[in-house]
């Protein structure tokens, strides 16, 4: 019969119409479990051998600078008298009569400074400074920026052309002169302020120099971030979830803070960690000029502004706060390209 | 060009307002004004110093007053120098910094656009993982650590170079080098990825089919269009100049504007602070502009947005 079926004929086959069995309803299954945008990334960052190596290191860094110190034998600011200008594990003359005593005395393993302060524990106070700057200012400029480029991009027209306006002028004031300059001229007017409000007491325990190195930086440096926030808002506003948000009556702040904003998230984070080094880098310069933390606190910049002085000598006490501030400001560098391969790996691909 | 020109001249001319008017501003926050800080001077003596430089008048004609002046040229008087004007210390101390940083961009810009071209080259080779290695280093060393090792390693280590001052040409060694290192690591970067891309590009491989050779595809097609990056840094690089000379001069103790700028700060000395940075911001602005409009005419494409 089937061979003589007309090649036009609509008769059907039966069997066609048989229900499916066991193995080839296996064929449609999907192969692999679907993944979300975070779980994606999370898979490339771990393959990523350099920025996990940075971030080991930081979390390394962290431990040192924030949990180490509270076990450690010596204080940043103690001054062991009799023990100036000592060499890495080297002891002073009480020190060696305590130990033949039987004693036992902590080695101070970097030495110590021109005060006789040990320097490991000044180094891991150095080093909470600086982290603490580096993450506080980044914060800030997130916050600030975000805000700022949200409004700029969703309101669009003429709100944006001045918000931007605006934008571009900041970017073209030099920012290292003018950090330097609000350093120089904010100190008398935050201690000024300090004192007549004792409520601002907790800024005051940060230092003056700190809470204007936060100023500068919510002043001067949230403008890239919110650049950034801004194109990503404008391409982002024009989506069909957008419409339909605003279909449903949603207003402009809950569109630009439910969904707009989480959705440049990856963006964001990519951003603020990059501008956590940034942050450390001005806070070492200024305080290498002198302009940083006040003695005798410590940060990596100022530890290393004090070396100077001896450097024909005691070299030794430059190399460690050097060595720890490019070790910082490298991880998070390379931590922060890594983030930004993991969350775009289309822009890695151009980049090559 | 010409509306492109107008248009970024006038902001240029908007940021300068702004600088000023932010320090003068912040110069008129610290309380007690410049004659307050020291001895027990007499009230009397205050005022009358006070009505010699205008000081005792509304702020915003002191602001006038000041602009005033700064047009014409004067940029007011030192406070702690005496006798010495403003523009006289700007003067004296301004060349040497402006011959150190000269020297370092010429040196970054050369080395750079050479070693990025070497690198995106020999992608994935032994070279260019070298050179990529020692750009992210360049980035990520502040120029102060940078300077004091190079400092440790041929001043006190090997003495084999002059650690202050710039009096023999041996002496413009370490500054150097040490303003260099980091534009020079970024303009590496820049390049070899602007390389890349244009040895991607379509008419690479038609020059190539067309038989053109290696050496003129590489500088007349190639790297005529991946230098335009590094163009653009060149606004950025000269603000870096500016405060790269304030560590590298007071690390290798130069008579220069920076270590100048950096004692007026320490000494308080407020008039000098702001005239320096209104002359170097000015300076940087005046830069960026002259960038700006070189980019537009070397790549015309260039729109202001």
């Amino acid at each position: 019969m089937e061979a003589f079926k007309n090649p036009l004929s609509f008769q059907l086959k039966a069997e066609d119409f048989l229900p499916a069995d066991e193995s080839e309803k296996q064929q449609l299954v999907v192969m692999r479990e679907s993944t979300t945008f975070w779980k994606d990334a999370l898979r490339r960052m771990l393959q990523n051998k350099v920025a996990m190596t940075a971030f080991v290191v930081i979390i390394l860094i962290m431990l040192f600078a924030f949990v180490m110190p509270n076990f450690y034998p010596y204080t940043y600011d103690q001054q062991i008298r009799g023990s100036e200008f000592l060499h890495p594990m080297e002891y002073s003359e009480e020190e060696m009569a305590t130990i033949q005593a039987g004693g036992s005395v902590f080695p101070h393993i970097l030495g110590t400074d021109m005060h006789g302060r040990d320097m490991v524990i000044r180094l891991m106070m150095g080093a909470r400074v600086s982290l603490l700057v580096g993450i506080i200012a980044s914060v800030l400029v997130l916050v600030i920026g975000t805000i700022y480029g949200a409004i700029s991009g969703y309101c669009g027209g003429m709100v944006d052309l001045v918000m931007m306006r605006i934008v571009d002028i900041i970017l073209s004031i030099p920012d290292m002169l003018m950090i330097i300059l609000l350093q120089v001229t904010l100190k008398t007017p935050l201690t000024n302020l300090f004192e007549a409000h004792p409520s601002l007491a907790w800024l005051q325990n940060l230092g003056v120099p700190m809470v204007s190195i936060f100023l500068t930086f919510s002043l001067l440096y949230w403008v890239g971030m919110a650049r950034i926030v801004r194109s990503q808002v404008i391409s982002l506003k024009e989506q069909e979830f957008v419409t339909a948000a605003r279909a449903l009556g949603a207003s402009g702040k809950r569109i630009v803070s439910k969904h707009l904003i989480p959705n440049c998230l990856s963006v964001l984070i990519v951003t603020t960690t990059l501008e956590i080094p940034t942050a450390i880098f001005t806070e070492a310069f200024l305080s290498f000029l002198g302009l940083g933390v006040m003695s005798p606190m410590a940060s990596l910049g100022s530890l290393a502004s004090d070396a100077l002085g001896g450097i024909q000598s005691y070299t030794y006490l430059l190399i460690a706060p050097a060595v720890a501030i490019s070790l910082i400001i490298l991880s998070f560098n390379l931590f922060g390209d890594g983030l930004r391969d993991a969350f775009d790996p289309k822009l890695k691909e151009n980049k090559k | 060009m010409g509306a492109y020109a107008t248009k970024r001249i006038g902001y240029a001319l908007l940021t300068i307002f702004f600088i000023s008017v932010i320090t003068f501003t912040l110069m008129n926050l610290i309380p007690g004004g410049p004659f307050l800080s020291e001895k027990n001077i007499p009230k009397e003596t205050v005022a009358a110093l006070n009505a010699k430089y205008g000081l005792d008048k509304p702020l915003p004609q002191q602001y006038l007053n000041y602009m005033g002046k700064m047009l014409t040229g004067d940029l007011g008087d030192s406070l702690k120098q005496k006798g010495r004007s403003a523009n006289d210390i700007i003067l004296t101390a301004f060349p040497t910094s402006a011959k150190l940083a000269g020297i370092s961009i010429l040196i970054a810009v050369i080395l750079g656009i050479i070693m990025g071209s070497v690198s995106a080259l020999n992608r994935g080779r032994f070279s260019d993982r070298a050179l990529m290695v020692l750009s992210t280093l360049g980035i990520a060393v502040p120029s102060f650590v940078m300077a004091t090792f190079l400092l440790i390693i041929f001043g006190v280590k090997l003495k084999c170079l002059p650690t202050f001052g710039l009096r023999s040409a041996a002496a413009y060694i370490l500054p150097c080098t040490t303003l260099a290192f980091y534009p020079m690591s970024y303009i590496t970067r820049l390049m070899r990825s602007g390389m890349l891309d244009a040895l991607d590009q379509d008419y690479i491989r038609t020059a190539r089919s067309k038989g053109v050779g290696r050496m003129i595809l590489l500088y007349k097609h190639a790297l005529r269009n991946a230098v335009l990056p590094v163009i653009t840094y060149l606004g950025p690089l000269i603000a870096y100049m500016v405060t790269g000379s304030f560590v590298v001069e007071k690390i290798f103790n130069i008579p220069g504007l920076g270590r100048e700028f950096i004692n007026c700060i320490t000494a308080r000395d407020y008039p000098m602070v702001m005239s320096t940075t209104i002359f170097l911001a000015v300076l940087i602005v005046v830069m960026n502009l002259i960038v700006d409009l070189c980019y537009k005419l070397v790549d015309p494409r260039i729109t202001l947005q």
